[in-house]
């Protein structure tokens, strides 16, 4: 277990040290929302009934723009090939990385929302639930996301083709996320249903991602 | 302990680079492996690490533990340094103490690195970044040790630095197995021609 929490803080320590991570997601985030009012017009009418749907789609490209840092680094020097005969199993050792991932670029994009929201004219008991939908939907984006991170180690340039591969399965994330926050603001859903399916969706990912992506760890350092 | 590798076959990138290759390496010994470019050196060492499939074959470490894979009881030191370069040189072992165990400190006593611990090791040269990697052969016991051209790029005084622990941990009974163009300094009691073209 303590090579568990040596291998989280260690790339927590590197994502604050080298920058780029969280704070790059955080301004790519900030970058698309502000532009999407330009594109869209200044109707607010407008603008605070899409809002959910705009801030979620910007969540996911912004997510998706850090996927490749996740493993990337570690392949290139060499560090996984010692990771991979370390007392850690592979498995863990990415459950650990992604772990760290999130808190450095899925946790600041949840904390960035409401204060984008407010540049959507998103009404204000929205802010809540959008925080509460992103922080349970943002791990499966990582999860997810990590899955074609590790698939495309052997590529060079490799962010697009984990583009991909990745956002179709962000899909059930995107409908749930903001299904749950339509569902605050009009109705005539409860928050809870599309808000459980949301979790399910996190679980079922956790599980899953983190065997595949070891699997396509193990292929790539063939 | 003793390794033993039957009728090993590794096929990489669809190219076969070799077949029916068996050996054995005991406790206390040295296995020297020796070869032109691309006769499976490092394949070979990455395949006993677990790094590389084998295509057939059967390889066994005797007397280890065998909740463990072999991997788990090997010292990899392969072409890369494993170093983050943003990290300095007593973070980057710090980390890997907290993984293999033992002083960060004394690996870096060991390998004359101490003067450089609070340097990025981005700002390093490659001889001392090389130190550095190999400086984990300090940390945790491990009874085999994978060694792929562990004298690259360093100068005489670190060689001898690395003779003289690669000397240490056979006579304590670990098993050595490097691949090398150049002599180490160190008596090895086999050693294994890996031949060119595989036919």
């Amino acid at each position: 277990m303590n090579s568990f929490w040596a291998i989280l803080r260690r790339d927590i320590r590197l994502a604050m040290r080298q920058g780029g991570g969280g704070g790059m997601a955080v301004g790519f985030f900030l970058i698309v929302v502000s532009i999407l009012p330009l594109g869209v017009g200044p109707d607010l009418n407008l603008l605070a009934r899409i809002a959910p749907g705009l801030l979620w789609v910007a969540l996911l490209l912004s997510v998706l723009l850090s996927l490749d840092r996740i493993f990337h680094a570690d392949y290139e020097d060499g560090t996984l090939d010692l990771l991979a005969t370390g007392p850690l199993s592979l498995t863990l050792v990415v459950i650990a990385k992604m772990l760290a991932h999130w808190i450095t670029t899925g946790l600041p994009l949840v904390i960035a929302a409401p204060v984008l929201g407010v540049l959507l004219n998103l009404d204000t008991q929205a802010f809540l639930p959008l925080m509460l939908t992103m922080l349970a939907g943002t791990p499966a984006l990582n999860f997810l996301g990590a899955i074609g991170a590790a698939l495309t180690l052997g590529v060079r340039r490799g962010g697009l083709l984990i583009s991909l591969l990745v956002l179709p399965l962000y899909v059930p994330v995107l409908i749930f996320g903001v299904g749950a926050v339509n569902a605050v603001l009009v109705g005539p859903s409860p928050f809870g249903s599309p808000f459980m399916i949301l979790l399910a969706i996190t679980l079922v990912s956790a599980v899953i991602s983190p065997i595949a992506a070891a699997a396509a760890i193990r292929l790539n350092l063939d | 302990m003793r390794l033993v590798a039957e009728n090993l076959e590794c096929v990489r990138g669809g190219r076969r680079v070799f077949s029916s290759l068996s050996f054995t390496c005991a406790a206390g010994e040295g296995l020297l492996l020796t070869g032109p470019n691309g006769s499976g050196k490092s394949s070979l060492l990455r395949l006993i690490a677990g790094l590389v499939q084998m295509r057939s074959g059967r390889l066994g470490l005797e007397g280890g533990d065998d909740e463990r894979s072999i991997g788990q009881h090997t010292h990899y030191a392969g072409h890369l340094d494993a170093l983050k370069t943003a990290l300095t040189a007593y973070e980057n072992l710090e980390f890997w103490a907290a993984l293999y165990g033992g002083d960060p400190d004394a690996a870096l006593e060991g390998f004359n690195l101490s003067h450089l611990s609070d340097i990025p090791a981005g700002f390093l040269s490659a001889g001392q970044k090389r130190r550095l990697g190999l400086a984990r052969l300090f940390l945790g016991q491990r009874p085999l040790w994978l060694l792929d051209e562990p004298s690259v790029s360093l100068d005489t005084a670190s060689r001898e630095i690395l003779g003289a622990i690669m000397k240490a941990h056979m006579a304590a009974g670990g098993l050595l197995i490097a691949a090398t163009h150049v002599t180490l300094g160190v008596e090895f009691s086999r050693e294994l021609k890996l031949g060119g073209r595989a036919a």
